[in-house]
């Protein structure tokens, strides 16, 4: 038997740019690609209340055209670079992703320095970018499993983080090109940026790089978030489907919480892997669902859990019971058997995540934002390594799953179960 | 990297591609089989089985193996497609031995009566999990348009009917006749001590009986039409098409491939900067799938269904525009950089190298490496592209479209 893996020992490397930009790095010689992360402060969060869905707006608009390129010459040289890119908007940042050949890594941070930093921002293209981010709004109503967990997340967080990042109708159709210009001139900062860098460069040059391609950019004031709004919307969505959608959420600890390792592997034991709990009372014991899951959401400062399951309209009522029936049992505490399976595959997580450099780009420059540092492999495998089956029960015992939020959309409502205590 | 194979005397091949540098390696179980080995009351049952093959087997129950999968800290799973069954783990090397332990024995399930009964309704989830979905179960009737009564056009889940009807003996006859060692093979990518997966695998699997199989692969004669089916409940709009294209045995799968970035990638392809760039509609895209005997272009688009007639004349403008113009050199030297890095990319993860390394032996009994299809990209020209866009065009095919609209006025004009 070959000797058993360890992660290995890969040092981050952490710039701070005058301008307030964050930089960090992981290099490696073990992989042929390099990938980055940047982190904008242009969440969903900062959509002005009347404005729903101004951040996607402005990361579809970016897009159009930057620096000295217009819109098709933009996505054509990021192709021939062979970048791998996505984009999305999440509750605080805009975070745009970025894979390729090693060689090419600072052509592509060059064309984004760009896209963050000069965009064109058309007026002419406006109603495009309008109607791109609409057909998004449409093609989610076609998507019942997408459409709950988005009705589940409004319900269980407080405005304005539990909104979803497409917006709405008006703020979308509402929305000028001073409104998109000035958004972006509020939310599209140093300060607050974070860039994650992993995979083949020298450290060094990428510094380099970096310092010339946003040393001069200028930092402005963040905006203030604006939590005036509430959102009211029933448990139940009619919906002309087979199955019924069952949501159900309860608050959590955030990652920077020193509870939240406990918290994650908590929710490991009940969703981790075919042995969890979840996946053998609700799937495998009464067959009563292809999918059911549990993950654990985390936001700066907040944190939920959030469970979905789908099943035929005649077998909702027991597969919404036994779900929940399994999260209040949560609060009794975990096995030890059952911590040590998730730490197997956590740990061999860990390690196949070293192959990634975009797994490791997104981690990094997420961590920097959680934890103001990053966290090694290395420190994490310890971590895990650490964890008892005792403290993750104890941690249950002081917070028990409750607090419970419900939403459920299908062909009809279900009887909420009766909590009490 | 390093490729190896070696034969078991029932005629069980073992293939790994064999790599010091990776951290962790991908083993999996290739099964020949899937929905175009059935028959129509057997419609489902590849997939089915492929569930009962975690049920359990004489030495396991179904939550001894749940259980030793999470144990070894693997990452695992199973898909049935057309024309395959795969079983596969991602695991740190040193738990070579007992992943193959595990699949292997699974590999020979129980099938027991109970767990036939309780995971049929799973299936039952599944199927309608699916059908409420874009594109609403219409990926499967635009196959039996487009082949008729060629065994590709039959559908991977069955139907909630089909696999209700099936019994726990049906699917033990299925599986003895298209589970034997000549009919599977065994693939490893990454991390692999080979030597030893040679000796594991041998001790686990030499008494498999030998069985004959066989598989059909008729050429496929396929159709060109339109059809509407109407779904009030739908807010966009779906029209699906499926045109012919290079089979997995052809060279020329490589020039599909890159006609296919160059017409319908997600980014930056002509489909995308007709349709997707400008907001009208939601989606376009066009990809190329091999099968033995039979390719296929596989085009998607949604969009709001007023603007369904007007897209689906630009779709039809664009092929005819490709059709006869073709395509640029530039166009060409972007999509193969696109492409090339993907390989790249791609290449990175063994789990991945595993479905590349699984996938050529599946439907080539080929090795490749990441840079024999490079080099193959690199050497795809223009003449390639247009010589395989004249045997196989991009005008014609089946369309089928679903959505709210209860007409489609031009089927008739």
């Amino acid at each position: 038997m070959s000797p058993v893996s360890q992660v290995q020992r890969r040092e981050a490397h952490i710039h701070q740019l005058d301008n307030g930009m964050v930089l960090v790095g992981e290099p490696t010689d073990a992989v042929e690609s390099a990938a980055f992360t940047l982190l904008v402060p242009s969440g969903y969060s900062t959509d002005p209340a009347n404005r729903l869905g101004l951040s996607s707006l402005l990361c579809d608009m970016v897009l159009r055209g930057a620096g000295k390129r217009d819109s098709r010459a933009l996505i054509n040289d990021l192709e021939i670079l062979g970048v791998e890119r996505g984009e999305s908007v999440g509750a605080s940042q805009t975070s745009f992703s970025s894979a390729t050949i090693a060689s090419n890594l600072f052509d592509a941070l060059s064309i984004y320095a760009d896209i963050v930093r000069r965009p064109a921002l058309p007026a002419n293209q406006l109603d495009y970018g309008k109607l791109v981010c609409l057909q998004e709004l449409r093609g989610s109503e076609d998507e019942p499993s997408q459409k709950l967990m988005i009705k589940l997340r409004e319900r269980a967080y407080p405005s304005p983080w539990g909104r979803s990042s497409n917006g709405d109708e008006a703020g979308i159709q509402d929305s000028t090109t001073e409104n998109v210009a000035e958004h972006f001139a509020n939310c599209y900062r140093p300060n607050g940026t974070i860039l994650g860098v992993a995979g083949k460069f020298e450290w060094p040059a990428l510094v380099e790089q970096v310092e010339s391609y946003f040393g001069s950019w200028q930092s402005t004031a963040p905006v203030e978030v604006d939590d005036s709004t509430t959102v009211n919307s029933q448990v139940h969505a009619q919906h002309e489907s087979n199955q019924c959608h069952i949501g159900i959420a309860f608050p959590s600890v955030p990652y920077r919480d020193p509870d939240y390792l406990r918290a994650w592997a908590a929710v490991g034991v009940l969703s981790g892997g075919m042995s969890s709990r979840l996946f053998t009372e609700v799937r495998e014991k009464r067959g009563l669902c292809y999918t059911v899951s549990a993950t654990l959401q985390t936001q700066l400062e907040r944190a939920r859990v959030l469970c979905y399951a789908g099943t035929t309209a005649e077998r909702a009522q027991e597969t919404l019971d036994v779900t929940f029936d399994e999260l209040v049992k949560l609060g009794g505490g975990v096995r030890a058997d059952e911590l040590n399976r998730l730490k197997a595959r956590i740990k061999s997580g860990l390690i196949m995540q070293q192959e990634s450099s975009s797994a490791r780009s997104g981690s990094i420059a997420r961590d920097w934002y959680h934890l103001g540092r990053v966290r090694t492999l290395e420190e994490i495998g310890a971590l895990i390594d650490e964890l008892t089956s005792d403290e993750v029960s104890s941690y249950l015992e002081s917070h028990p799953p409750q607090d419970f939020t419900f939403a459920t959309l299908g062909p009809a409502p279900l009887k909420l179960p009766q909590i009490t205590g | 990297m390093n490729f190896r194979t070696h034969t078991l005397d029932n005629g069980l091949e073992i293939v790994a591609e064999c790599n010091e540098g990776a951290h962790s390696q991908g083993l999996g179980f290739f099964v020949k089989t899937g929905s175009r080995d059935e028959s129509d009351e057997l419609a489902g049952v590849s997939h089915f089985l492929e569930h009962m093959v975690f049920k359990g087997t004489p030495r396991r129950s179904a939550d001894d193996v749940n259980r030793e999968f999470d144990e070894l800290g693997a990452h695992y799973n199973a898909f049935t497609s057309e024309e395959s069954t795969v079983y596969y783990a991602a695991v740190l090397p040193e738990y070579q031995e007992p992943t193959v332990d595990l699949l292997a024995d699974i590999m020979r399930p129980s099938l027991r009566e109970d767990d036939f009964e309780m995971e049929k309704k799973v299936i039952v989830e599944e199927i309608q999990m699916y059908a409420d979905q874009p594109p609403f179960g219409m990926d499967d009737k635009i196959k039996e348009l487009h082949y008729g009564q060629h065994p590709l056009a039959r559908s991977v889940l069955g139907t909630v009917e089909t696999v209700e009807n099936l019994s726990a003996d049906q699917m033990r006859t299925y599986f003895e006749a298209r589970y034997s060692p000549s009919n599977l093979f065994v693939a490893a990518a990454g991390k692999v001590d080979f030597d030893a997966l040679v000796k594991q695998v041998e001790q686990r699997c030499a008494d498999w009986p030998m069985q004959s199989t066989q598989r059909k692969i008729p050429a496929a004669s396929s159709g060109s039409s339109f059809h509407c089916v109407h779904r009030e409940t739908s807010a966009q709009q779906y029209v699906l098409q499926l045109l012919d294209a290079p089979a997995s045995e052809s060279e020329d799968r490589y020039a599909a491939k890159l006609l296919a970035t160059m017409f319908g990638d997600d980014s930056g392809s002509r489909l995308y900067w007709e349709m997707v760039d400008p907001g009208l509609a939601e989606s376009a895209s066009m990809g190329h799938y091999e099968y033995l005997g039979a390719g296929m272009y596989f085009l998607w688009m949604s969009c709001e269904p007023t603007d369904a007639l007007d897209n689906f004349q630009r779709l039809v403008e664009q092929e005819t525009l490709a059709q006869t113009e073709g395509f640029t050199a530039e166009e060409l030297r972007q999509a193969q950089s696109k492409v090339k890095a993907r390989i790249v990319l791609g290449s990175e993860r063994p789990r991945n190298r595993l479905f590349n390394v699984g996938g050529n032996w599946m439907q080539r009994g080929k090795y490749r490496t990441v840079a024999d299809d490079i080099a193959a990209v690199e050497n795809t020209t223009l003449d390639d592209i247009h010589r395989v866009l004249a045997a196989c065009p991009l005008t014609g095919g089946t369309t089928v479209t679903i959505g709210p609209l209860a007409d489609w006025p031009s089927v008739n004009s």
